[in-house]
């Protein structure tokens, strides 16, 4: 296996798009060495992005924010103006492992990781956010919700790397969250994840509304439904209600020993309607 | 193999290793540093927690060639000048180790927390130290430990 550290994001993707046979991204390396390390993936190369500057920085860019790829869990929850415009994405991204993986974890891994128990990609789509994809052709930006395609598997293309997570600018009287179910308080993985994020108008009426689910079915799932049974009502009970049958109808969940089917379908509307209220309340400025 | 230079409790490191070669192997088999110890080896039980930048990570999920121009801190270096850290005073004190296995990453993770927030609540400290797992003492004691050491580090 050969290790690479380049300074640049050039220099990256010559080293990914190169004949090495399997390479692989090192940001945080919280997933990539213990696949590693279980014999899940035996890369060629590994090329480790934490010396490339503009993937260690957050930047706030055209009213909203950059986040580099490198960026850590830790350095997130640190930073004052996203906790302030985009609480339920930090929250989501603190929830992932203890303070030793929060030191090292990073948004762009966990959505790369492709687990659809990702908790903060769920966050990420709730928040309308994208993702700067850079290649042997290029860039391109690309929704969050299109990176992953299946458990452990991404859109991306050969040599290509994401290099910045974009969060758009938020407009007034906005709010998100984001909520898990774990059976422990604190060090799991989510058996049901849910992020919502809504903009009021003057009137205090839903003008904008994204709801996205993790952990019921093969990859983190965005429900237009869920987001109608919001838009044009003031998130009252009876909306709640409309908008938790509606993510309930979307879970396609696996049965296993964190979960069966039912409790996931059943838990996934409790908790897109709980977000909701939290996102509610943030909204409203309480 | 991979030449690296860093900085290991404020002494310069000079070490070559594998570039597939853990932080944790490399502190334990090249630089003799064996106080990290490898529990589990996949980032969930903290035995092998050690400071990189100032930022308390699990060294089994570091690459020794991550380590090149940074500054990576041991419970090796807690004490200073023959002194027991006011942490590890009250580990002894407190009877806050058993078999001693994940005692080495406690303190170092326990050190960074108190770093960043000296009076914390005992909820802060048991979310805090969640990374690290103890199989003897059942973390009362260690919980207690961290809440002396940190009043004993504000009274100076």
């Amino acid at each position: 296996m050969r290790y690479e550290a380049p300074t640049t994001v050039k220099g990256a993707v010559k080293l990914l798009a190169g004949k090495a046979g399997l390479a692989r991204v090192l940001a945080g390396g919280t997933d990539l060495l213990v696949q590693m390390r279980t014999d899940r993936v035996a890369p060629d190369l590994i090329v480790d992005v934490k010396r490339i500057a503009g993937m260690r920085r957050i930047e706030a860019k055209a009213g909203g924010f950059r986040i580099g790829a490198a960026v850590s869990g830790a350095e997130l929850g640190e930073h004052k103006g996203m906790r302030k415009a985009w609480p339920g994405v930090v929250e989501a991204a603190c929830l992932i492992g203890s303070t030793q993986v929060q030191g090292r974890a990073t948004l762009a891994g966990n959505l790369c990781n492709a687990s659809p128990a990702a908790d903060s990609v769920p966050a990420l789509i709730a928040a309308g956010a994208a993702v700067v994809v850079v290649g042997p052709r290029g860039r391109r930006t690309v929704p969050v919700e299109q990176i992953p395609v299946g458990p452990g598997r991404t859109s991306l293309k050969r040599g290509e790397l994401v290099e910045a997570i974009l969060l758009p600018k938020r407009p007034p009287r906005s709010g998100d969250a984001y909520l898990r179910f774990i059976p422990r308080s604190e060090m799991d993985i989510a058996v049901v994840g849910a992020g919502v994020s809504l903009t009021l108008d003057r009137q205090g009426v839903c003008s904008a509304a994204r709801v996205a689910l993790g952990a019921v079915a093969e990859r983190v799932i965005r429900v237009p439904e869920a987001e109608a049974a919001l838009i044009g009502t003031k998130v009252d009970g009876e909306a709640l209600e409309r908008m938790a049958a509606s993510c309930s109808a979307a879970c396609r969940p696996i049965d296993d020993k964190r979960g069966t089917r039912e409790f996931r379908i059943k838990v996934a509307g409790v908790l897109a309607r709980r977000a909701a209220a939290i996102a509610l309340k943030r909204a409203r400025g309480k | 193999m991979v030449r690296v230079t860093t900085r290991i409790n404020g002494d310069e490191v000079t070490f070559v290793c594998e570039p597939d070669e853990t932080l944790l192997d490399v502190l334990r088999d090249r630089l003799n540093l064996t106080g990290a110890k490898e529990g589990c080896g996949t980032g969930d039980c903290g035995a092998c927690s050690v400071t990189l930048d100032g930022r308390v990570v699990c060294s089994c999920l570091v690459l020794g060639a991550e380590a090149e121009g940074r500054q990576v801190g041991t419970v090796e270096g807690i004490a200073r000048n023959g002194k027991l850290h006011p942490l590890q005073e009250k580990f002894l004190e407190f009877a806050a180790l058993q078999c001693g296995v994940c005692t080495p990453g406690f303190l170092v993770a326990a050190k960074a927390l108190l770093e960043r927030n000296p009076d914390p609540t005992e909820a802060e400290i048991r979310f805090g130290l969640a990374g690290n797992l103890c199989r003897c003492t059942g973390y009362d004691k260690i919980v207690r430990a961290v809440q002396a050491a940190a009043a004993a580090m504000r009274k100076g």
